[in-house]
C-alpha cells in the first residue's frame, strides 16, 4: 500500500449509458513512468482526465499518495469531496493537453507564473526567476514575452510542460502531447520529455501514439481496449512479444501505418 | 411656420442641460447594464437550479415588460412600499436593469464561446473558480463582446426620453417645457432630434473603431 502513489481500484466511468471505464484497477509506483496505449476510444484519455478531476466516477475509488481523490472523510464517514479536498488533492497533479490549452491573452511568462502566484502565493520575482529556469529548461528562454499566438505548435506545448511544471506536481499527466503538431515539430517535445523523465523522479503517466518513443520512455506499458487493462508489462515484452491476440493485432496495425516499435 | 434662430440661440443652453442629463442616465445606466448583466448572466450559470431558474425568470419578466412600466412602478409605486428614489436615480435604475436583460445574453454567450480547454486548464492549474472566472475566462469573454455591448448602450441612449415620464428634466422635457410655455414646438424638437442625431453620428464611427480593436484575433 505504501509502496502506490496511484490507486485505482475498481473504477466505473459512464457517459449516460455508454460505460467507458469498467472495474479498472491498476496502481503506479512513485517515479514510475507509465505510457497507457490503445486503440482510439479506449478510455486512455478519460483516465487522465479523472485523475486530474475534470470527470467525475460512477463506482470504485482513487487514491492518490493514499488520500481518497474523490471522498473525504467527515464526522468518521465517507462523504463526496468538496472544493477545498480536491483543491488540495490537485496540488499533486499536473496535466499537458494535446491542445496545449495555454492562456491566449497572457504573455509566456506571464502563463507560467499565473498559478504559482494565485494558487501557491509565490512573490513575483521568484515566480517569474522559476518560470526563466524553466523555459530555459524547455529551451525557450527568448519567447518569454511571445504571445502564444505567435508560436508554433511544439514551442506552445513546451511552454504547455514548463506551466504544468511550475507548479511543482509529483504526477505528470501527458495526454497525446504531440499527436496535434506537424511531424517535423514532434521531437522537439518529446526530447523535453525524455529529459524529464531520465532527470526527475517525478510519476510520469503518458497517452500516445508514439510506440517507438513509449517503448523508450516507460518503465512499464498498459494496453487498454474498450475501457479495461488488456495486458500490461516492461516495454520490452509487450511491444515484442505480445500475448494478448489483441495487442497483437493493434500492434500490427500500427507498425502497418508505417511506424517504428 | 417660420424657423426662428433668435428663438434657437435662447433656448439652447436649457436644452444643452437636459443633453447632459440624458447623457449623465446613458453612462450610469449602461454601467448598471453592464454590472448587472454580468451579474444575471453569471448567476444564470449557478450550480445551484434555484438561484438558475429564479434569475431566468426575473430576467424574462423584466425583459418581456415595457420599459415604460417598469420606470412608472419604479418611481409612483416604490415609494408606496417605502422605497424612495430620485428621479434620476429611478431612471437609472430601469434603464440599467431594463438593458442588463439584453447584455446578460451577449455576456451569456460571449462565455459560452470561451473553449473549453480554457476551464479544464485552470483546473489543471489548480485556480479556484473565483480566480478562474476573474484571470481566465472574463477577459478572454469580455474584449469580443464591446462592440455588442455598446450597440444596446446607444440604443439605451435613444430611449432615455421616456424618462421625462418620471419627472427627470433630461433633454427631452427640457424641450418640451420651452415648447410648451412658448407655444413653439418647430425648434426645441427639431433640436431635439438632432442633439440626439449628432450623438449617435458620433457614436457609429466609436463603435466600428471598438470592432476593430476588438475584433478576435484567435
Ligand atoms: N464528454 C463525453 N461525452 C460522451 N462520451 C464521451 C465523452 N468523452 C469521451 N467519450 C467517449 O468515451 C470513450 C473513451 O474516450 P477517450 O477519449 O477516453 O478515448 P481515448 O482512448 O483517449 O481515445 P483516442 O485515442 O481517440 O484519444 C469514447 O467512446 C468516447 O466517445
Ligand atoms: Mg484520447
Amino acid at each position: 500500500m505504501t509502496d502506490t502513489i496511484i490507486d485505482i481500484d475498481c473504477v466505473t466511468k459512464r457517459y449516460g449509458s455508454h460505460t467507458v471505464l469498467k472495474d479498472l484497477c491498476f496502481s503506479v509506483r512513485p517515479g514510475e513512468k507509465l505510457a497507457l496505449i490503445g486503440p482510439s476510444g479506449s478510455g486512455k484519455t478519460t483516465i487522465l482526465r479523472t485523475l486530474m478531476t475534470l470527470e467525475t466516477i460512477e463506482g470504485g475509488t482513487i487514491r492518490i499518495d493514499g488520500e481518497n481523490l474523490f471522498q473525504m472523510e467527515r464526522n468518521g464517514r465517507l462523504v463526496p469531496a468538496d472544493e477545498a479536498h480536491l483543491h488540495r488533492m490537485r496540488t499533486k497533479i499536473g496535466m499537458v493537453f494535446q491542445l496545449f490549452n495555454l492562456f491566449p491573452h497572457k504573455c509566456v511568462l506571464d502563463n507560467i507564473t499565473l498559478a504559482p502566484m494565485l494558487t501557491k502565493g509565490v512573490k513575483k520575482a521568484d515566480a517569474e526567476r522559476r518560470a526563466m529556469e524553466l523555459l530555459d529548461l524547455v529551451g525557450l528562454a527568448d519567447k518569454a514575452r511571445a504571445m502564444p499566438a505567435q508560436l508554433s505548435g511544439g514551442q506552445k506545448q513546451r511552454v504547455a510542460i514548463a506551466r504544468a511544471l511550475a507548479l511543482q506536481p509529483r504526477i505528470m499527466l501527458f495526454d497525446e502531447v504531440t499527436s496535434a503538431l506537424d511531424p517535423e515539430l514532434v521531437e522537439e517535445v518529446l526530447s523535453v520529455m525524455r529529459m524529464l523523465g531520465s532527470t526527475t523522479d517525478m510519476t510520469m503517466l503518458l497517452v500516445t501514439h508514439e510506440m517507438s518513443f513509449a517503448h523508450d520512455f516507460a518503465d512499464r506499458v498498459l494496453f487498454f481496449d474498450r475501457g479495461r487493462i488488456v495486458e500490461e508489462g516492461p516495454p520490452d515484452v509487450l511491444f515484442t512479444n505480445p500475448s494478448h491476440e489483441r495487442t497483437q493485432t493493434f500492434l500490427k496495425k500500427i507498425i502497418a501505418a508505417g511506424q517504428r516499435i | 411656420m417660420e424657423w426662428d434662430w433668435e428663438f434657437v440661440r435662447e433656448i439652447m443652453p436649457t436644452l444643452l442641460d437636459g443633453l447632459r442629463i440624458t447623457l449623465l442616465a446613458t453612462l450610469l445606466g449602461s454601467m448598471l447594464a453592464a454590472a448587472a448583466g454580468l451579474g444575471f448572466a453569471l448567476l444564470r450559470r449557478s450550480k445551484s437550479r434555484a438561484v438558475a431558474r429564479t434569475t431566468g425568470f426575473v430576467v424574462e419578466f423584466i425583459r418581456g415588460t415595457p420599459l415604460l412600466v417598469q420606470l412608472y412602478f419604479l418611481f409612483y409605486v416604490l415609494p408606496e412600499l417605502g422605497v424612495l428614489l430620485s428621479p434620476l436615480t429611478a431612471g437609472v435604475v430601469g434603464l440599467g436593469l431594463h438593458y442588463a436583460t439584453y447584455t446578460s445574453e451577449v455576456f451569456r454567450a460571449g462565455i459560452d464561446n470561451t473553449p473549453r480547454g480554457q476551464w479544464e486548464a485552470a483546473k489543471a492549474c489548480n485556480l479556484t473558480p473565483y480566480q478562474t472566472w476573474r484571470h481566465i475566462i472574463l477577459p478572454q469573454a469580455i474584449p469580443p463582446m464591446i462592440p455588442a455591448l455598446a450597440n444596446y448602450f446607444v440604443a439605451m441612449f435613444k430611449e432615455t426620453p421616456l424618462l421625462s415620464a418620471i419627472t427627470v428634466i433630461e433633454l427631452m422635457s427640457e424641450a418640451r417645457s420651452v415648447a410648451n410655455s412658448n407655444y413653439r414646438y418647430l425648434e426645441p424638437m427639431t433640436l431635439v432630434g438632432v442633439l440626439f442625431l449628432c450623438i449617435s453620428l458620433i457614436a457609429v464611427p466609436a463603435l466600428h473603431l471598438l470592432e476593430r480593436r476588438f475584433r478576435p484575433t484567435r
